[in-house]
């Protein structure tokens, strides 16, 4: 599998002769973000040990026993050999697939590792290492590719930049950590949808799409990207004119992602109600506001009020909607009026993380989907992405913690910092320019006069809030939370995070609304 | 009273850069700290561009990552060697002096010299707030979670000596490829080749050795001689010696370097000796240090009389020839005649079936290995082969020298060279050679294409000290992190000159990756696993055999012919 990569990037190291020529540095950027990722894969996962419910691990490895023994027609159903609230299958159609694989090359290696019942809870050394390996593969194949193609075609970057944005990427720790310490397959989901965008920047709009359809139906969490991927497209079409070209590219773009999701769907397609208990799995309702200590606003805020216990839950629910509709609105109106590649990638950063912020039901883990876009600008802006970067996953500190990932986490994290500061010298790229900040400083100009200090503000907030993220990290691992607030140190974590993440918001939401203003003025000085 | 006269004023390219000397206008005592505080102010208010602007920085991004990536292996398998070192914790800990080399609960006795035991006993005072347990000697295969901690951790902060050795060496190599590129500067090729080597990360942090520090006095050593500052690259070897004896090995060269270099003080026109200049305060000076470290080291022991103890624990010659595993040298290539001999005369009725000794067809499980066709081997037989092997290197350096480039060489020829024909050689004991040819590597193509050979099948043969599967794709990962770095890079540095190897080599390089293929994966498959258990560790050592043995004499004829040329040239 390696070899078959390394030779599809042979080719792209011809098309420039630098120094070292470049498909072998991005082979040695590959290998070293391999390496990290079996590295920390050999420490413990999520629920080691922990019965009876375990934790995300035995769900994964559940999957592939119910998929490979039960008929595709009770995957989702409640049955006797099929119980929903044991790890039931809560994910799309595609995640029971590749469950559904993974079980078949179990199988044939040891048919105990998916025996229906009797194999609940088991845990041993090689399926450990089976587990890992499956993660391990479907990284290498969907996320990491995706990621060096796109850092290749980025414009107007040297080779050395395109690939210390490479190394970056791939070093988020946050990804690697949930990924190959937590246990989960978000890089695939993730993979997809930076598939969609790469195809997207190179205008193969079609093939985007469907990347995009199997992203979201690897993971119904993807729709928090969906937003922006519709409005750039409509966007588009709108550009080419509604009546001639845009309504053709819109009716082929409409009829593909029909085309692949009834292709994702198909063995469900029988009758209704399969459909219909699918999306119950997918989106319960039912199950509140947030659940443990998420960097959201409603978690946060339930520290000050307990929203939970005054409002209604119907009313939690539309309430969540109607915050997260008002944040996403700007964004989305405006990139759909301006449809820009640059604009888009923002755009995915700012709705994510709208959603991320502002809906329902929202794990600690979705800040991943947030986390990648952000990846996608971090050659832009090296100094916020950075600091984004730190603070996601900070924010999944309690759950790391409680998977015994401490070490993966210091280390990981600690190593990111390097690569950033290394390749991309951060600090100094605090300037309002740097920041993209230079538009919405002109217009405050009149009004405030505070922007001349403002790199140094900048970088001393920043030291002050990684310091803050270090001294919390240290005493969570290392003190005991007084008695009677036994859970300080999750609440906390959580708190900064979420403030930080409106901080962030309120950003992203600046730089995408004074964008045009931004060239404009560009176009102006030159 | 420096040496005044430049023993390769001969040589096309002189040993001392006009960079290094514009650095460095005359070896002080505080020149480094001087250069470390420099480099690391600039480091703080560096240009704004890429990684190149920010000064020496890089070097801190590439200590610091590789020290990230050794934290990371702290989980993995740890070798019998955690628990020996665990052992002399405990020894060290509890015991007085007069017992540690008496001592045998454990089966893992100490056998490294006096130096090492005072190092255990010092890293036994800060184990003790760790885990107490681990000090008890009765504690057998004890390994907590923060007897594992401690341990690894000692391993890698004792690196940091390693990492100012390399630092220092950087700064001696050759910058008159003044690149523009940072990756294209040969201190920052020398600096990954050397921080981030294969051999030194799964041998130190995952097999568990602490390698990393002794290296880091070897090459400080190194430096300290380049920079003609003998007297301590004397004392650091002297120390080093006492740290751990395998280093005995490069002593010729250290020997002779020292006596050429710096006893005589003058060399006549052609570049032959001027037996008049020779020094008797600096002959003088050396032997005092050479005797006060080792009467620091071993006088508490010729006070108690156990010398005979000590030196009998230091050199065990009850082991076999061959370690369990070949190390890939000629011995590997002995047997394996021997074996294929045997097989033929057996095929053939040449041989009385019953006359053959059972072991000999478990090679490679049993540590007794007799041979049947070929005579056997004693360690006298070694030990004279050694010597041998090692002269011609050693008449190089003393009837031609040419600077510390030649006794260089002659450092990697006197490892190489035990390593092919030593008793009971590790196959560890590559990285002696590995680690100083890294510093040639950069400087010339003819040396970057020995080194290349040399640490890809060195490198191999390092594979079965990690069997478990977990570290499977860690070793091979890390393989090939570093294979294609130092290809890539030597191939980008030289690329101006002829390829650095040739088709025949390349050929044999890239059979390396069927074999591992097939050692490791198809092999278990086949029902032969169980019949010949050893078929994958025999075929890797005889195969990485070829390569080491090839490299020696590549470079024993690189240095022998070179001899030649400059004094031809000197005529």
């Amino acid at each position: 599998m390696f070899l078959v990569f390394f030779f599809f990037q042979v080719p792209l190291g011809f098309l420039q002769r630098p120094a070292m020529e470049k498909w072998s540095l991005m082979t040695v950027t590959v290998l070293l973000a391999l390496t990290v990722r079996w590295t920390v894969s050999l420490s413990s996962y999520s629920g080691a040990g922990k019965p009876p419910m375990y934790g995300d691990y035995e769900a994964q490895r559940h999957w592939q026993e119910v998929t490979y023994n039960l008929p595709i027609r009770q995957w989702y159903f409640n049955t006797s050999d099929n119980n929903l609230l044991y790890w039931g299958l809560d994910y799309p159609p595609l995640t029971a697939y590749h469950s559904f694989l993974c079980a078949y090359i179990a199988k044939l290696i040891n048919p105990d590792w998916i025996a229906l019942h009797a194999s609940r809870g088991y845990e041993s050394q090689p399926h450990k290492l089976f587990m890992r390996t499956t993660v391990f593969v479907a990284d290498l194949l969907i996320y990491i590719p995706a990621v060096i193609l796109y850092c290749c075609s980025l414009k107007e970057t040297s080779t050395k930049k395109q690939v210390s944005s490479a190394l970056c990427i791939l070093l988020y720790p946050g990804l690697i950590l949930i990924d190959h310490g937590h246990f989960q397959y978000n890089s695939v989901s993730l993979g997809f949808a930076l598939w969609g965008v790469l195809c997207l920047s190179y205008d193969w709009d079609l093939l985007g799409s469907v990347a995009f359809c199997l992203a979201l139906n690897y993971k119904q969490m993807e729709l928090y990207h969906s937003l922006p991927f519709f409005c750039y497209l409509l966007g588009k079409c709108f550009k080419k004119g509604l009546k001639g070209k845009g309504l053709a590219l819109l009716t082929k773009i409409a009829g593909t992602v029909v085309v692949s999701f009834a292709a994702c769907w198909l063995p469900f397609c029988t009758d209704v109600e399969q459909m219909m208990q699918v999306l119950r799995r997918l989106f319960p309702i039912d199950r509140g506001l947030f659940e443990d200590k998420v960097a959201n606003i409603w978690c946060s805020l339930s520290v000050l009020i307990k929203i939970k216990n005054i409002v209604s839950p119907q009313t939690q629910l539309k309430l969540s909607f109607a915050v997260t509709f008002l944040s996403l609105l700007p964004t989305c109106i405006k990139l759909t009026v301006q449809p820009s590649l640059r604009g888009f990638k923002l755009a995915l950063v700012s709705c994510a993380l709208s959603f991320f912020l502002f809906s329902f039901q929202v794990h600690e883990k979705s800040i991943l989907l947030v986390s990648v876009p952000v990846c996608l600008i971090l050659n832009e802006i090296p100094f916020m992405a950075t600091w984004f970067l730190l603070v996601s996953t900070f924010s999944m500190l309690p759950l790391l913690l409680k998977d015994g990932l401490m070490l993966a986490y210091t280390v990981t994290t600690l190593a990111f910092l390097l690569a950033c500061v290394a390749s991309f010298s951060i600090f100094e790229k605090t300037s309002a320019e740097d920041l993209q900040l230079k538009p919405f400083s002109l217009f405050l100009k009149r009004y405030v006069s505070w922007f001349k200090s403002f790199p140094r503000i900048v970088r001393s907030l920043f030291l002050l809030s990684v310091t803050l993220m270090g001294v919390l990290s240290l005493m969570s691992a290392t003190v005991r939370p007084p008695q009677r607030l036994p859970d300080l140190f999750p609440v906390s974590v959580s708190s900064i995070s979420c403030l930080h993440f409106l901080f962030f918001l309120v950003y992203f939401n600046i730089i995408i609304l004074w964008d045009s203003k931004n060239s404009r003025s560009q176009k102006k000085v030159s | 009273m420096w040496c005044s006269v430049e023993p390769g004023a001969a040589l096309p390219t002189p040993p001392c850069p006009p960079e290094h000397r514009h650095y460095l206008p005359r070896a002080s005592p505080h020149a480094p700290l001087r250069r470390m505080r420099g480099g690391a102010g600039r480091a703080r208010n560096g240009g704004g561009s890429v990684m190149a602007a920010s000064g020496r920085s890089w070097f801190g991004a590439l200590a610091l990552g590789v020290s990230f990536l050794k934290c990371l292996l702290i989980p993995t398998y740890h070798s019998t060697d955690f628990e020996v070192h665990r052992n002399w914790l405990a020894i060290t800990h509890n015991l007085p002096l007069s017992q540690w080399y008496y001592e045998a609960t454990s089966e893992w006795t100490l056998d490294y010299p006096p130096f090492f035991a005072w190092f255990e006993y010092a890293l036994s005072h800060i184990a003790k707030y760790f885990d107490p347990e681990m000090l008890v000697i009765e504690n057998l295969n004890y390994s907590s979670h923060a007897t594992i901690f401690f341990q690894r951790f000692s391993v890698i902060f004792t690196d940091i000596l390693f990492i100012y050795a390399v630092r220092e060496c950087c700064q001696y190599v050759n910058g008159k490829r003044a690149a523009k590129d940072i990756l294209e500067k040969p201190t920052f090729i020398l600096a990954v080749l050397l921080l981030w080597n294969f051999g030194l990360l799964i041998v130190d942090h995952i097999h568990f050795q602490y390698n990393g520090f002794l290296f880091g006095l070897m090459l400080l050593s190194v430096a300290r001689l380049c920079q003609k500052r003998y007297l301590e690259g004397a004392l650091l070897f002297a120390i080093l010696l006492h740290f751990k004896h395998i280093y005995v090995y490069v002593a010729p060269a250290y020997g002779i370097y020292l006596l050429r270099s710096y006893c005589f003080t003058a060399n006549n026109a052609d570049g032959s000796l001027k037996w008049r200049s020779f020094s008797f305060l600096h002959v003088t000076l050396l032997a005092l240090i050479v005797c006060l470290v080792s009467a620091l080291s071993l006088g508490p022991f010729i006070v108690l009389g156990q010398l005979p103890q000590v030196i009998s624990r230091l050199f065990p010659f009850k082991r076999g020839l061959c370690h369990a595993y070949w190390a890939p040298n000629f011995w590997a290539l002995y047997n394996a005649v021997d074996k294929a001999l045997t097989v033929v005369g057996l095929k053939y009725n040449l041989l009385d079936p019953t006359k053959i000794p059972k072991a000999s067809m478990t090679g490679g499980l049993v540590q007794e290995f007799q041979h049947t066709v070929l005579p056997s081997v004693t360690p006298l037989a070694t030990l004279i082969c050694t010597f041998i092997s090692i002269l011609p290197s050693v008449f190089c350096l003393w009837f031609k020298p040419q600077g510390p480039r030649g006794f260089l060489r002659c450092l990697v020829l006197c490892a190489l060279s035990s390593f092919m024909f030593g008793w009971h050689v590790h196959e560890k004991a590559i990285l002696l050679a590995i680690l100083p040819l890294s510093l040639l590597s950069v400087q010339r193509a003819k040396d970057a294409g020995i080194y290349l050979i040399l640490t890809t099948t060195g490198h191999f043969s390092l594979f079965p000290l990690l069997f478990t599967a977990p570290e499977l794709p860690i070793k091979i990962l890390l393989m090939l992190l570093f294979t294609v770095y130092s290809f890539s890079s030597l191939k980008s540095l030289f690329r101006r000159e002829r390829p650095l190897l040739n088709w025949l080599e390349i050929i044999y390089l890239v059979q390396l990756v069927p074999l591992e293929i097939f050692c490791e994966i198809v092999f278990p498959l086949t029902s032969w696993k169980l019949q010949f258990p050893f078929v994958p560790l025999l075929l890797t050592s005889v195969y990485c055999a070829l390569g080491v043995t090839y490299a020696w004499l590549k470079l024993y004829v690189c240095v022998l012919t070179e001899h030649v040329f400059v004094r031809q040239k000197a005529e």
